[in-house]
């Protein structure tokens, strides 16, 4: 029985976070307590070690990026990358009198709540709004731009939905237009290939949990020639990463990100077309067993890993404590404080309702058919059950428009 | 965030789901929430000779609120109309140890008790209107 091959609990939130690679882990352990030296110690065999492993881990982030070592400075994770990127930017661009950004509704709140701290400084944001596939358009793009944008922060992948923008095509609109080019690539380093060159990126948030590296460490590329971006720091000290981001580096953590963007680079065509196979099983199985399943967003440009989907008729909150053991995740108001249901998906045209039914389910490196056929079938048994508690269902199947009833919201 | 094991136990086992016939004089029917908010309670109640003899819930939210209005039907059973007019969310929400963030599910299944009664009362003012007045 596939209930019984299927090890519980089973994780299936791997766009939240990733458990460390073991092979990761063992490339880490020696910086922890043998090799434990500060990298910027110039005097003495400890730092020269720690500096030698960081810069070969910065080689490999390199080389998955097709970047050049020197353009990748180590952060503490993407918020941070994003901060930086974005404010450092517009801080370096303030004297210039350039102080308009465009980034669309839809991105991280990394990316959001940095735009809206620069707005009450002066700047100027464009919230781009998104079609009901999750992207934005390189023409909404090319619409949207001024003689005075400083930059175009546009998210690489969807963390909700897993829908990939046009980066390529944006990356050439800012190029041509003289305007630099950030992109949260977040959740799309490791999974599909992200090339600075070819797709003309200027700046690129990147962090290591996110393809089984540890937490705490992240990177920004910034580049260096053709354009020569610069930013001003945002963390102040004793000149770290060619005064880009002082502090001490983390330097187990950097082995582990380096070591996991080898891996990833490495295994990337063949993991992740397992990985999208698995994920359509799940979809089929979920979408033809499961009357009323809607898939979210662009299915075609889409990360291999992510499925975001809505039960209509089924709140997210409670469909997800039925689904005991299974740790995913849920656009629904009641499992965030806000009590708002997901930004992204209502910014995509989804009615509410849809948005608080949704669940986002993210498969990873060492996912199994058999939690998923597992999962399939709890999710099919869960929906039933609780469709059959719901009025909202009840009125569907007696044929009432559920948008021609007056609500009394509260 | 954790739940306390009277709503798991509320949500696993919900007490009187289903419906009763909203067209029969002696039901009550209450609808109370919207589907953009997340919630939607229907909750209906029989009463007979004053007393609630039956109630019934469907709900369409977290687990909070369906194990609110599942709590609420089963005190509402045998309680005169006056008696459910008197519950109050907060009795939901300490019974079943709400978080503050979930105080709202609780305030729902007052809303929908209040609604039900009141379509009851409604009913029985028509009833008892120019046609029906030599019932009593």
């Amino acid at each position: 029985m596939t209930q019984q091959a299927a090890k519980r609990p089973i994780y299936l939130d791997y766009a939240a976070t990733c458990p460390v690679d073991p092979r990761v882990l063992e490339a880490m352990l020696p910086y922890f307590s043998d090799r434990y030296g500060n990298a910027a110690s110039r005097t003495h065999v400890f730092g020269w070690q720690a500096e030698e492993a960081v810069e070969a881990a910065r080689r490999e982030i390199a080389t998955t990026l097709n970047a050049d070592p020197k353009e990748i400075t180590f952060t503490s994770g993407a918020t941070e990358s994003n901060n930086l990127a974005i404010k450092g930017v517009v801080e370096y661009l303030a004297e210039s009198g350039k102080k308009h950004l465009v980034t669309a509704v839809t991105e991280h709140k990394a990316v959001l709540d940095t735009c809206k701290h620069l707005e009450r400084h002066g700047c100027e944001v464009t919230y781009l709004p998104v079609g009901v596939d999750g992207r934005v358009t390189p023409e909404q793009v090319a619409a949207a731009l001024r003689p005075d944008t400083a930059l175009v922060s546009l998210m690489f992948a969807n963390n909700e939905t897993g829908v990939i923008n046009p980066v390529t095509e944006i990356g050439a609109v800012c190029r041509a237009a003289g305007v630099l080019f950030h992109t949260d690539a977040v959740q799309a380093f490791g999974k599909v290939p992200v090339d600075v060159e070819a797709m003309h990126i200027d700046l690129a948030s990147l962090s290591a949990h996110k393809l089984y590296g540890p937490k705490g460490v992240g990177a920004l590329y910034i580049r260096r020639r053709k354009p020569r971006v610069r930013i001003a720091p945002q963390i102040h000290g004793g000149g770290h990463e060619r005064g880009t981001r002082s502090g001490t580096l983390n330097v187990p953590g950097i082995v582990g990100f380096g070591y996991a963007a080898k891996l990833a680079r490495e295994e990337l065509a063949g993991e992740s077309a397992h990985v999208l196979e698995l994920r359509e099983h799940l979809r089929r199985r979920l979408v033809t067993e499961i009357p009323h399943a809607i898939v979210n967003g662009s299915l075609e440009h889409r990360l291999p890993g992510t499925l975001n989907i809505s039960f209509a008729y089924v709140e997210g909150e409670s469909l997800l404590m039925g689904l005991k053991d299974i740790a995913v995740s849920s656009g629904s108001a009641c499992t965030s404080a806000s009590l708002e249901p997901s930004y992204v998906l209502r910014a995509m045209g989804l009615d509410d309702e849809l948005a608080h039914s949704s669940l986002r389910i993210t498969i990873g490196r060492f996912t199994t058919r058999e939690e998923l056929d597992f999962v399939a079938d709890l999710i099919a048994r869960e929906v039933a059950r609780l469709r059959d508690m719901s009025p909202l269902w009840e009125m569907v199947q007696e044929g009432i428009d559920l948008r021609t009833i007056e609500w009394t919201p509260h | 965030m954790a739940y306390s094991n009277k709503v798991i136990d509320h949500y696993e086992h919900p007490r009187n789901v289903g419906s009763l016939d909203k067209g029969d004089a002696s039901v009550g029917t209450g609808i109370v929430g919207a589907p953009a908010c997340g919630d939607v309670m229907k909750l209906q109640i029989k009463v007979e000779n004053g007393v609630i003899t039956d109630a019934k819930f469907k709900t369409y939210g977290c687990g909070s609120a369906i194990a609110s209005s599942s709590l609420v039907t089963e005190w509402v059973k045998g309680m005169s109309v006056d008696q459910a007019m008197q519950i109050k969310n907060s009795q939901i929400a300490e019974e079943l140890s709400l978080p503050p963030v979930k105080i709202h599910c609780s305030v729902l299944a007052e809303d929908a008790i209040k609604a039900a009664i009141r379509d009851f009362q409604q009913k029985q003012g028509a009833a008892a209107g120019p046609a029906g007045d030599s019932d009593h």
